[in-house]
């Protein structure tokens, strides 16, 4: 056990070493730094100062070690495009409101596509199963932008239900500003959660302990809820796994859209104000928290089904 | 099958013109023919690849021809999707769009099967140290945030002004460059599957070389999941491009985008809605044309998989 996950941790180690190095000799080999002298000239010797100050007069090798240094003390240096702010406080000021956003849409997804896909696989070959199923695979396949722009025409501008934008916290908005850009979001993965429940839970159903239960006399509601559904809800924690990270970098279409002051703005705006702290920290923060909940996803499975074994001697 | 060939030459031939013989690609096209719903995504994916390859036929202008004085019309008989904000025949730049879209779908999906297939056939016929190294730079790819990686290489090559022009170019090559990881785990897993079957053994024993016995006996074996994952690569692909031209890192201007036309209509939605809803429905019908028609291949191909 410490063994195998000694090795895993490594491994993301010497990822994350490599990530860095890449993200960060890019970063630097874009022509253009940070100070725009295009509008404003500055004299040779503030530039030089200025440089000294941030150290972009150091080579590259040693501004890549100061910098990891601090990084992994948890200083990412100072936001370029907002330098009232550390990197971390602006990450702690829209996370946040990203991960409301997320977390909130996962649960939607999951509590909808449990129901469906549940549905779907109970009366497997009605007209039920296959709305759910044909629902899931254009839930699958509309990029959510599309998805955010009709429910845009159809409830805010159309019917004039719902505000075309805004998020409570921002203070432009009441709590109906929510209900919008959490269907958006959370569209794809219930689709996904329905599409593996009823796969899984068909396969599920045909096991022989099942009929083992069927036959005792259990009522079907019994046998559907506690029986089957335990094991058929295992597959699901692969798609768990990779909607965490998703949480932050999912969202960039739907905060644009629908004007939620989220983390996912701060991605686009840093790339093109060449904000290097804030690239370095959001590839950084988004590759550790990837691999860790690969490395979780993995760890839960031996949890959940003792017949999956990650190290140790198969039997 | 040896009764064919030992036996009389006439008989079976008799038999032939009957019926004949089933392959692997003639089940297939039976089994996808019974498959309404892939059918008929297949009609709507040629006619968008029929639109994008005549577009300069069908188009009733040019993407970049603007009649200020014609600027903002709804849809009206002169211009059947209306106009956009500079006087452009918005029909003519969503046909342009559909060119654009597929260009990036399908040279995407071919970079992608470049990088993917010799890497994953070098890690699947060498393994040891080739397979490490080329699952190692596997592993970076999938914990990097990929959309992100594309952002950043477009605006890198910007900055130093790599491949200039429209876009295009950027566009392809990133998106090719965090597309081939599929496709390389795709290649890789057939090959170790297929290296233990008997008929790989017996060319090894007839002292074929590795690097024959891959290209000649396995690849070949491998062809079918490939062309299903270059089906369903295709719509993410032009979703990819739609997103990065949507956030203003893609196609640029004159050059339409289908992307880029929902992110220009967000700003009038309200009065001229038809600006983003045209782009959006013909994006998801493309999205779902080519996810149809990839999931239709897959199930006529591996009819084991589509049992359940």
């Amino acid at each position: 056990m410490v063994v195998y996950l000694l090795g895993r941790i490594s491994g993301i180690a010497i990822v994350f070493v490599i990530v860095s190095m890449l993200a960060f000799v890019l970063m630097h080999s874009v022509p253009g730094g940070p100070f725009d002298e295009t509008n404003q000239p500055l004299p040779p010797e503030a530039k030089a100062n200025i440089l000294r100050k941030y150290g972009l007069d150091r080579p590259l090798y040693e501004q890549y070690f100061n910098y990891m240094g601090s990084a992994l003390h948890g200083d990412f240096g100072i936001s370029f495009q907002s330098p009232t702010e550390t990197v971390m406080q602006l990450i702690a000021r829209a996370w946040p409101t990203s991960m409301q956003l997320g977390g909130m849409a996962i649960l939607l997804a999951f509590t909808l596509g449990l129901i469906a896909g549940t549905l779907s696989a109970v009366y497997q070959n009605t007209w039920i199963d296959y709305v759910v199923t044909f629902v899931s695979a254009l839930g699958i396949t509309v990029p959510n932008f599309v998805i955010a722009l009709w429910l845009l025409l159809a409830f805010a501008v159309g019917l004039g239900w719902l505000p075309t934008g805004g998020w409570p916290s921002s203070g432009s908005g009441d709590l109906k500003t929510l209900i919008m850009p959490v269907i958006t979001l959370s569209l794809g993965p219930t689709a996904l959660v329905a599409r593996y429940t009823r796969s899984s839970l068909v396969e599920v159903l045909h096991a022989e302990y099942i009929r083992t239960a069927r036959a005792k006399g259990l009522m079907e509601t019994a046998v559907v809820a506690r029986h089957a559904l335990k094991n058929a809800l295992i597959p699901l924690i692969t798609i768990l796994g990779p909607q965490i990270p998703n949480l932050i970098t999912g969202t960039i279409f739907v905060e644009v859209i629908y004007r939620v002051p989220g983390l996912g703005k701060f991605f686009v705006t840093s790339i093109t104000l060449r904000d290097y702290p804030m690239i370095m920290a959001t590839m950084l923060l988004v590759a550790t928290l990837w691999s860790f909940t690969y490395l979780a996803s993995d760890l839960l499975y031996t949890v959940v089904d003792p017949r999956i074994r990650l190290f140790g001697r198969a039997t | 099958m040896s009764a064919v060939t030992v036996g009389s030459v006439v008989a079976p031939r008799a038999a032939l013109q009957i019926r004949p013989p089933a392959t692997l690609w003639r089940d297939a096209v039976r089994r996808f023919k019974r498959n309404k719903l892939a059918v008929g995504a297949l009609a709507v994916m040629v006619l968008l690849i029929g639109a994008a390859v005549f577009a300069d036929l069908i188009a009733p202008a040019r993407y970049d021809y603007s009649v200020l004085a014609e600027a903002n019309q709804f849809p009206n008989r002169l211009h059947l999707a209306g106009t956009d904000g500079v006087g452009r025949d918005f029909l003519s730049r969503l046909i342009y769009g559909a060119r654009v879209s597929l260009t990036v779908g399908i040279s995407v999906q071919a970079f992608a099967l470049l990088i993917g297939v010799t890497l994953g056939t070098l890690a699947g016929s060498f393994s040891g140290w080739v397979d490490y190294v080329v699952m190692r730079v596997v592993e970076v790819f999938t914990s990097i945030p990929i959309f992100l990686f594309a952002l950043f290489l477009i605006s890198l090559w910007r900055g130093l002004d790599v491949f200039g022009g429209n876009g295009l170019i950027n566009v392809i090559v990133a998106i090719g460059l965090i597309s081939w990881i599929d496709i390389c785990r795709l290649t890789r897993a057939q090959l170790f599957s297929l290296r233990e079957k008997e008929f790989v053994l017996a060319s090894h024993a007839m002292g074929a070389s590795r690097f024959h016995i891959a290209l000649r006996h396995m690849l070949p074996n491998a062809l079918a999941p490939l062309i299903v994952a270059v089906t369903l690569g295709i719509p993410t692909a032009i979703f990819t491009e739609a997103g990065l031209s949507f956030l203003g890192f893609g196609i640029n201007d004159p050059l339409p985008s289908w992307g880029k036309m929902v992110a220009d209509s967000l700003g009038y939605v309200r009065v001229y809605w038809y600006l983003g809803l045209f782009p959006t429905f013909v994006l998801a019908l493309t999205m779902l044309s080519f996810s149809f028609v990839g999931d239709g291949l897959r199930d006529a191909l591996d009819p084991q998989l589509g049992k359940r």
